[in-house]
């Protein structure tokens, strides 16, 4: 009986999961955008505040959007040993369920960062929640546990002291994570229904905390993984490296990938066209003074926006890298951009003002802001009509009343 | 009065007559306790996570005795299963064992981790049972259990303070400082003795830090290719043995001792804050017995560590942070002496965040108490902190 009533709530979500699922770190792509969000809230606003809800710890990851439901990690205790997985329902924050996991890796983390820095990942069916622990654990939509890895168990050396922070996506039926650090650095492709290794792959010795980006070329998909040495496309069902681009990138903002290109924060932004026939990826341009601080560039139809260290939100031609025009936002910024279907960059700075920039014209103007009053560390999440936003004690999703 | 005791009586029992026993949810529970690395055995424990939580309450106290026999991964499994069917019937109304969850937190026999979510689930039950409870487990080998005394004894010391009672804080705090087993918690009893009753603490001594050694270096690490070089200490301890070090240098063993709270071995303090070296550090532990332990070590530099020859762990990452107890590596101690050898390996970078060439080491059992080596010295006396300098 209770399959059975598991099974209807799961066809009842997936029907309304064709809405505007946000699956995993910065949405579709793993780029920030989502044309489907048509109906955002033009302003942050108590107005617009639909509900926030209280989290049992910190934690750095975006809540995850699928069908009526809102999920997010955390981690509390006084080593964060303690990992949660929670989920509310996305019209009124009332939650649903959470489970609950004692961390088998290391917890160590600079204090600015938090055990749950990743953002949790779905197939639509599926979470998958990774923590900087190297705990790697799958529910499905009813917090029933299906698998879970301790990858610290399993691979000993691949911790970061100062905490990890990549987050991981689905691609096909493949799970795909950087686990990459200093010592035991690797990415790795786990099966969704199983959490067995499907490939396992060397990654450079370096910490690095930027997360996979799905690029769109023909009927493929291919994923990027972003490291100090550059970028390497690969077969998410194999792990095979279909190209590469070696002119290093960072380590910290990841790129954004818009159908077959790829913008890449390599010295500045490297604008990337992507084929499928294993040729070397072509660079369309470079822009040295497009340089991303911690936020990943975001593109918005002829446009590519980052923003550097200095809090300035930089606008240039996607098609040339030419700068257009530049506007001074409230720094500092941990968190990214995201913007759905209209020219509205929405982003958080990590003191909780929320910030929307309105990029339509020929310059950039910031038409609301709204202090939420707590850190925030974290990049927002789009659903076709709410946005959500995690902050170090609250979960909060603003929409038009 | 009575009566309410005989049917409470009456109701644990009836209860504990309705509960599976263990050998009819033990197939489900074994197949969760067979869960491997790698994956090993995920699909199957899967189905059993399924079985066990709809099955209900009734699995709840099995679960936490498996928990017993379970590795790391298998306990979260179990963990999490008992949650879902306690969050199960609390939306259906359903009773939950709680005489049971009671007697087994109350078992110190049981699993660590078990027993603490046991006190949870109680607590969230009967919170005010739960919280009399609380000043008993000032000794418990749980160290969440005893976490929770300790927090208590701290409030009780610091309100006396408040209240300037400062005898009876001190006294107070001192019973917390001899119970307490996590760091936090040691760390703000020792600055409550230390800056609000102008009391000493050997914090050292309460860690377990080993203090005394014997340093030989430097080596060469240049390319950081010396993480990965066996130098002479790791084929043979000698300490009247003399090598050719870093450009050719004669290098010999020094004894040294640190009095710092938090044990540093400073491998700068002898050689100076140069770079691209590497470092041995030797010391001997005698143990009262043939013992299993946890050797807790904090390094920011690639390090290696053998106990009586035998590699322990290595790990080549540099300056990415240090705190206590950064590295858990069990191991078992002969009887008698044990040798320990620690290589520590300083790098090329440059900046004033790099310049740290130092590690920190305590042997504990598994709750985080110290175990001292029965010829254990006292702390030295502090000295003057050498000044710090920047990278050559």
């Amino acid at each position: 009986m209770k399959r059975l009533l598991s099974l209807l709530v799961f066809f009842a979500l997936a029907g309304s999961a064709a809405r505007a699922d946000w699956l995993n770190f910065r949405g579709p792509q793993g780029s920030g955008r989502a044309l489907d969000a048509s109906s955002l809230p033009k302003e942050l606003s108590d107005e617009t505040l639909a509900w926030k809800v209280s989290l049992p710890g910190r934690g750095l990851g975006s809540p995850i959007l699928i069908g009526d439901r809102v999920v997010v990690t955390a981690a509390s205790g006084p080593d964060q040993k303690q990992l949660h997985i929670l989920c509310f329902r996305a019209s009124d924050g009332s939650p649903l369920w959470e489970r609950k996991f004692w961390a088998t890796g290391r917890t160590m983390a600079h204090k600015k960062t938090n055990v749950a820095a990743p953002t949790p990942a779905s197939d639509g069916e599926r979470i998958f929640a990774l923590y900087s622990s190297n705990d790697l654990i799958c529910v499905d939509l009813e917090g029933n546990l299906l698998w879970m890895r301790g990858l610290t168990l399993d691979y000993p050396n691949a911790s970061n002291s100062l905490g990890m922070a990549s987050s991981p996506l689905v691609a096909g039926d493949t799970l795909i994570a950087q686990v990459e650090n200093d010592s035991e650095s690797f990415a790795a492709g786990f099966d969704v229904a199983t959490g067995i290794n499907k490939w396992k792959m060397d990654r450079p010795k370096a910490a690095n905390w930027t997360s996979p980006t799905v690029l769109e070329v023909g009927d493929d998909e291919i994923v990027a993984l972003q490291s100090s040495k550059g970028v390497v496309g690969i077969l998410p069902d194999t792990g095979s490296a279909l190209f590469e681009f070696g002119n290093g990138a960072s380590t910290i903002p990841s790129s954004a990938a818009v159908g077959d290109q790829l913008y890449v924060p390599s010295g500045g932004l490297t604008a990337l066209t992507i084929s499928s026939d294993g040729s070397d990826p072509e660079s369309e341009w470079n822009e040295s003074a497009q340089r991303p601080g911690t936020a990943s560039p975001i593109v918005l139809d002829e446009k590519v926006f980052v923003i550097n260290n200095a809090g300035v939100l930089n606008c240039a031609n996607r098609e040339t890298g030419e700068r257009l025009w530049r506007v001074r936002l409230e720094p500092p910024f941990s968190g990214s951009p995201v913007a759905g279907s209209d020219s509205l960059i929405y982003i958080f700075n990590e003191g909780g003002l929320g910030q929307v920039v309105d990029v339509s014209g020929e310059e950039g103007k910031t038409i609301s802001t709204y202090d939420l009053g707590e850190t925030i560390l974290s990049t927002p999440s789009l659903d076709t009509d709410a946005l959500y936003i995690r902050s170090d004690g609250h979960l909060w999703k603003f929409a038009q009343p | 009065m009575k009566h309410f005791a005989l049917l409470g009586l009456f109701l644990t029992w009836s209860l504990a007559n309705s509960l599976p026993s263990y050998a009819e949810v033990s197939e489900s529970l074994k197949t969760i306790q067979s869960v491997g690395l790698e994956g090993k055995g995920n699909s199957e424990a899967a189905q059993a996570w399924s079985e066990l939580v709809e099955t209900g309450p009734t699995i709840i106290l099995p679960s936490l005795q498996a928990m017993g026999e379970a590795s790391p991964l298998a306990r979260n499994w179990l963990r999490s299963a008992v949650e879902a069917v306690v969050e199960n019937a609390r939306s259906s109304d359903a009773e939950l064992p709680t005489a049971e969850i009671r007697q087994f937190l109350l078992d110190r026999s049981g699993e660590p981790n078990a027993r603490t979510l046991a006190y949870d689930l109680y607590a969230s039950i009967d919170e005010e049972a739960a919280t009399e409870l609380v000043p008993g487990m000032i000794d418990d080998p749980s160290p969440g259990l005893r976490r929770e005394a300790v927090g208590q004894l701290i409030g009780k010391g610091k309100s006396l303070l408040a209240d300037e009672k400062t005898e009876e804080s001190a006294a107070t705090l001192r019973n917390a400082l001899e119970a307490a087993r996590e760091v936090d918690q040691i760390e703000e009893i020792a600055k409550l003795l230390r800056k609000d009753l102008e009391q000493t603490v050997d914090l050292p001594h309460q860690f377990g830090f080993l203090l005394y050694w014997n340093l030989v270096g430097p080596f060469d690490n240049t390319d950081r290719a010396g993480f990965d070089t066996v130098y002479p200490p790791e084929e043979s301890v000698d300490l009247a043995a003399s090598y050719e070090g870093k450009d050719n240098k004669e290098i010999r063993w020094q004894d040294y001792s640190t009095a710092d709270d938090y044990g540093m071995v400073d491998f700068n303090q002898p050689y100076g804050p140069i770079k691209e070296v590497v470092g041995y550090a030797y010391t001997e532990f005698q143990s009262e017995k043939e013992q299993d332990v946890e050797l807790r070590l904090g390094c920011k530099n690639a390090w290696k560590i053998w106990l009586n020859g035998e590699l322990v762990f290595g790990r080549d990452e540099y300056h990415r942070g240090i705190r206590i107890d950064q590295y858990i590596l069990p191991v078992t101690l002969n009887e008698g002496k044990n040798t320990l050898l620690v290589k520590a390996c300083q790098n090329e970078q440059e900046q004033d965040w790099t310049v740290q060439w130092q590690f920190q080491l305590r042997v504990c059992d598994s709750t985080g108490a110290a175990v001292y080596s029965t010829d254990r010295k006292p702390t030295p006396d502090p000295v003057a902190k050498p000044r710090r300098r920047g990278a050559e």
